[in-house]
C-alpha cells in the first residue's frame, strides 16, 4: 500500500495543474484555432469556412503595418537591450565602490509597470511638453525632437521607452553571469599579460552562452507580447502607425467585434513565438541528451 | 425546519404576486460612469424606483463601452443576460442576429413611438419589424464650434461653405491662431472625416458612401476631394494634436488658442461647465452642407426569464422614452430628446438649433446616421474605413491612394 501511495501520489499531486494547463492553456489554444476558420463575428461561431479570416487578415495594410512594426520593434529592443545591458554590466564589474546602489539604479526600471514607463515617456517625448520644449527653451530653436508623433519614427519611440525599461534587467543576467566564470580562468589570463579586453571577449563572454540565450528568450517574448506599453505610449497612433500584432487582435476582438479576425491574428503570432521558441527548446533538450 | 421556513416565505412571496403584477426587476448595463452622465443615470434609476421597480445597476467603465461589451458578451454566453443594456445603432441588429434580443412592440404600440421619433431613428430600433431597443437621446455629430471673442477679433464670420471655411482658416493661421483644435485620435479623425464628407458628398452621397457602402461612391472623385480637404485640415492642426483628448482640444477653442473644433455636442456639455454662454463666448453651427448626422444613445432589451424582469423591462422601456425622462436626461446630457414632442424652453440655443435641424432634415431624408460613432456601419466595416481615413491624416499619402484603400479596405471586411 504504502509503496502504491508511493509511486502515484506524485502523480496525483501533479495531476490538477497537468489538467489545469491541458485546459486553459492547450484546449483554448485548439479553441482559438478552430475560431480562427470560421465566420465569427460578435460572437464565435463554430462552422468551419476555410481560410477566409487569415486571407482578410494578410490582405489588411493595418496588419503588415502590425507586423512591419513587431519586427522593427523586437530587433531594435532585443539588440539594444543586449548590448546596452552587457555594456553596463562589464562595467559595474569593474569591482567599483558603489556597485551596490548603482545596480539598484539600473534594475529599477523593471519595477515599473509597463503603463507608467509608457505615460512617463509620451510626457518626455511629447513635443510640447518634454525634450523638444526644454531644449527649444534653452534657446535652441531648430531643435526637434518629435519621434512619437512622427508616423515614420513613432515606432522607434516606443522602442526607447522599451530598452529603458529592460535594459536595467538584461544587466542583472549578465552581471550574475560574469560572476559566475571562474576566477582561476582569469587570473591566468591575467597572469600571461593579456589585455583586459581580450579576457572578455575571448574568455568571459563566450563562456556565457547559457544567459546570452536567457536573455534573448525573455527578450523575444516581453517584444511579441507587447501591447501596454503601446497603449499608454501612443495608443497605436499616430494613425495606426505603432499598431503591434497583440494591439491588432485587441481592436479586433474588443472593439470591432471580429472575433475571427482576432482569433487569426492570435494564431499568426503563436506562429512567430514559436518560430523563436522551438528551436531554444531543440537546443536545451539536445544539450540534456548528451 | 428549513424547507418549513423557505415553503413559507414562498407561499408568502406567492400570495403577494398574486393580486399586483409581478414586481419589476431590471438589471442594467451601461457605461454612463462620468460626472454628467452618472447624474443622468440617476434620474432614470430614481424614476424607475418611483414606479416601483428594483433597479440592479451595472456600471462597467472603460474603453468607451468597450469593456462593457466585454462583459455583456460574457453573460450573454453563460446564459444570463442583462434586462437592458446600453447599445447602439447597427450593434442593435448584430445581437439581435445572434438571437438574443427581446421583443418590446407591446409597449411601443402602447405608447405610440411610431408617432413620436423620427423615422429614420425609430429604424434603429426596431429588428426585422418588432421594436427591441429604446431610443435615450439624439446626439448631433456634424457641429463646429467656434470662439466668439476670436472670430470677432479677425472679422470672420461661422464658415458657410468649406471654401468659406478654408479662407477662414487661412486667415487664422497668419494671425497666430491654431484654426481647428482637433485631437489625434482615430475617432477625432474620422468624427472631422464625416463632417467633410457629409458637406462635399451631400447627403446622398453620404448615405450612398457609408450606409450602403456603394463602390462607386467610396472610389468617386467626390471622394477624392473630401480626402484633399482633409488634407487641407491637417494643415489647420496644431503640430502637438497626436492623441490629445477631445476635451482639451475643447479647452484649446474656450481659452483663444484655437478658433474652431469639429465634434459631436457633448463639446458643448464642457463649454457650459466652465461657465460659457452659447452665442456670446462660443458659436454652434452645423458644418458646411446640407444633413444632420445622428448618434443615438438607446437601450436594448435582452432575452429574460421571469415575469419580475420581462414587468421591468416593460416599464424600463416605456420611462425611457417617456417625455419627463427626455428631458431632464437630455438636459443633463447636452443632447436634444429623441422624441419630437417635448417642450424646450429649459434648453439653450444649440439644442434649439439642433432639434429644428433634426426635424427639417427627418422631413427631406438628409437625417443620416454617424458612422464615426458606430451609428451607420457594423464595427467590422466602420472599423476598416476608419483605418484608412487615420492613417491618412496622418501621413503624407495622397488622396488618390486613399481613395482606393478605402475600397481595398471595406471590401476586406465584409
Amino acid at each position: 500500500m504504502t509503496e502504491w501511495l508511493e509511486r502515484h501520489i506524485p502523480k496525483m499531486v501533479l495531476a490538477p495543474s497537468f489538467i489545469a494547463i491541458l485546459v486553459f492553456v492547450y484546449g483554448f489554444i485548439a479553441w482559438t484555432a478552430w475560431v480562427s476558420l470560421t465566420r465569427s463575428r460578435l460572437l464565435p461561431k463554430y462552422e468551419i469556412e476555410g481560410i477566409i479570416q487569415y486571407e482578410r487578415l494578410f490582405a489588411s495594410p493595418r496588419f503588415d503595418t502590425a507586423m512591419m512594426n513587431l519586427f522593427i520593434f523586437g530587433t531594435l529592443f532585443i539588440i539594444i537591450s543586449m548590448v546596452l545591458g552587457l555594456l553596463i554590466a562589464i562595467l559595474l564589474d569593474q569591482k567599483i565602490r558603489t556597485e551596490g546602489v548603482l545596480r539598484t539604479i539600473y534594475l529599477y526600471p523593471m519595477a515599473l509597470s509597463m503603463i507608467v514607463t509608457g505615460t512617463a515617456w509620451k510626457w518626455i517625448m511629447n513635443p510640447g511638453l518634454g525634450i523638444e520644449k526644454m531644449v527649444r527653451d534653452w534657446g535652441f530653436e531648430n531643435f526637434s525632437f518629435d519621434w512619437v508623433i512622427d508616423p515614420d519614427m513613432a515606432i522607434y519611440a516606443v522602442v526607447i521607452a522599451g530598452v529603458w525599461q529592460a535594459s536595467g534587467f538584461v544587466m542583472a543576467l549578465f552581471l550574475a553571469g560574469l560572476r559566475s566564470v571562474d576566477g582561476e580562468i582569469i587570473k591566468a589570463a591575467q597572469v600571461d599579460g593579456i589585455p583586459s579586453w581580450r579576457i572578455y571577449s575571448a574568455i568571459i563572454i563566450p563562456s556565457m552562452a547559457p544567459i546570452f540565450l536567457s536573455a534573448f528568450i525573455v527578450l523575444a517574448h516581453l517584444a511579441i507580447k507587447s501591447f501596454d506599453l503601446v497603449i499608454a505610449l501612443t495608443g497605436g497612433g499616430p494613425g495606426y502607425a505603432t499598431d503591434l500584432p497583440a494591439t491588432y487582435m485587441y481592436a479586433m476582438a474588443f472593439s470591432r467585434g471580429d472575433i475571427g479576425q482576432a482569433a487569426s491574428s492570435a494564431m499568426v503570432m503563436m506562429a512567430v513565438v514559436f518560430a523563436i521558441i522551438v528551436p531554444y527548446l531543440y537546443s536545451e533538450l539536445r544539450v540534456k541528451h548528451d | 425546519m428549513k424547507k418549513s421556513v423557505f415553503a413559507a416565505v414562498s407561499a408568502i412571496a406567492v400570495t403577494c404576486a398574486m393580486p399586483a403584477m409581478a414586481e419589476p426587476q431590471a438589471e442594467v448595463l451601461h457605461w454612463w460612469t462620468s460626472g454628467g452622465e452618472a447624474k443622468s443615470v440617476a434620474v432614470l434609476q430614481k424614476e424607475f424606483a418611483d414606479n416601483g421597480g428594483t433597479w440592479t445597476d451595472m456600471p462597467v467603465a472603460g474603453g468607451g463601452g468597450d469593456a462593457a461589451m466585454t462583459a455583456l458578451r460574457a453573460r450573454v454566453l453563460s446564459g444570463n443576460a442583462p434586462t437592458a443594456v446600453q447599445l447602439k445603432g447597427p450593434a442593435i441588429q448584430e445581437w439581435y442576429e445572434e438571437g438574443v434580443l427581446a421583443d418590446i412592440s407591446a409597449v411601443a404600440e402602447a405608447e405610440g413611438w411610431a408617432d413620436v421619433l423620427p423615422a429614420s431613428i425609430a429604424g434603429h430600433m426596431k429588428c426585422e419589424g418588432t421594436w427591441c431597443a429604446a431610443p435615450v437621446n439624439v446626439h448631433r455629430v456634424d457641429w463646429i464650434w467656434a470662439n466668439a471673442d476670436v472670430l470677432e477679433a479677425n472679422g470672420i464670420a461661422m464658415p458657410t461653405t468649406w471654401d468659406e471655411f478654408n479662407a477662414a482658416a487661412d486667415k487664422l493661421a497668419a494671425a497666430g491662431i491654431t484654426p481647428l483644435a482637433h485631437g489625434g485620435q482615430a475617432w477625432q479623425d474620422a468624427t472631422v472625416f464625416e463632417a467633410v464628407a457629409l458637406g462635399i458628398l451631400g447627403a446622398d452621397g453620404f448615405k450612398k458612401a457609408f450606409v450602403d457602402l456603394d463602390m462607386d461612391t467610396l472610389k468617386s472623385d467626390k471622394m477624392v476631394a473630401v480626402f484633399d480637404q482633409m488634407r487641407k485640415m491637417r494643415g489647420y492642426v496644431d503640430d502637438n494634436f497626436s492623441g490629445r483628448d477631445w476635451n482639451l482640444a475643447t479647452a484649446m477653442v474656450m481659452n483663444g488658442e484655437a478658433a474652431f473644433q469639429i465634434m459631436g455636442d457633448w463639446a458643448k456639455g464642457e463649454f457650459l461647465a466652465a461657465g460659457k454662454a452659447p452665442g456670446e463666448d462660443f458659436l454652434c453651427a452645423s458644418v458646411p452642407g446640407d444633413g444632420f448626422l445622428y448618434n443615438v444613445d438607446s437601450f436594448a432589451m435582452f432575452n429574460v426569464d421571469g415575469d419580475d424582469k420581462k414587468a421591468g423591462q416593460d416599464l424600463l422601456s416605456k420611462l425611457i422614452v417617456g417625455q419627463n425622462f427626455q428631458k431632464v436626461f437630455n438636459l443633463n446630457k447636452g443632447s436634444i430628446p429623441a422624441r419630437v414632442d417635448v417642450a424646450l424652453d429649459d434648453f439653450d440655443s444649440c439644442a434649439h438649433l439642433s432639434a429644428k435641424d433634426m426635424s427639417e432634415s427627418s422631413d427631406n431624408g438628409s437625417l443620416l446616421p454617424s458612422y464615426a460613432h458606430g451609428m451607420a456601419l457594423r464595427g467590422a466595416q466602420s472599423g476598416a474605413i476608419t483605418d484608412v481615413v487615420t492613417a491618412h491624416f496622418n501621413s503624407d499619402m495622397s488622396s488618390a491612394d486613399a481613395v482606393n484603400q478605402l475600397a481595398d479596405a471595406v471590401a476586406n471586411s465584409m
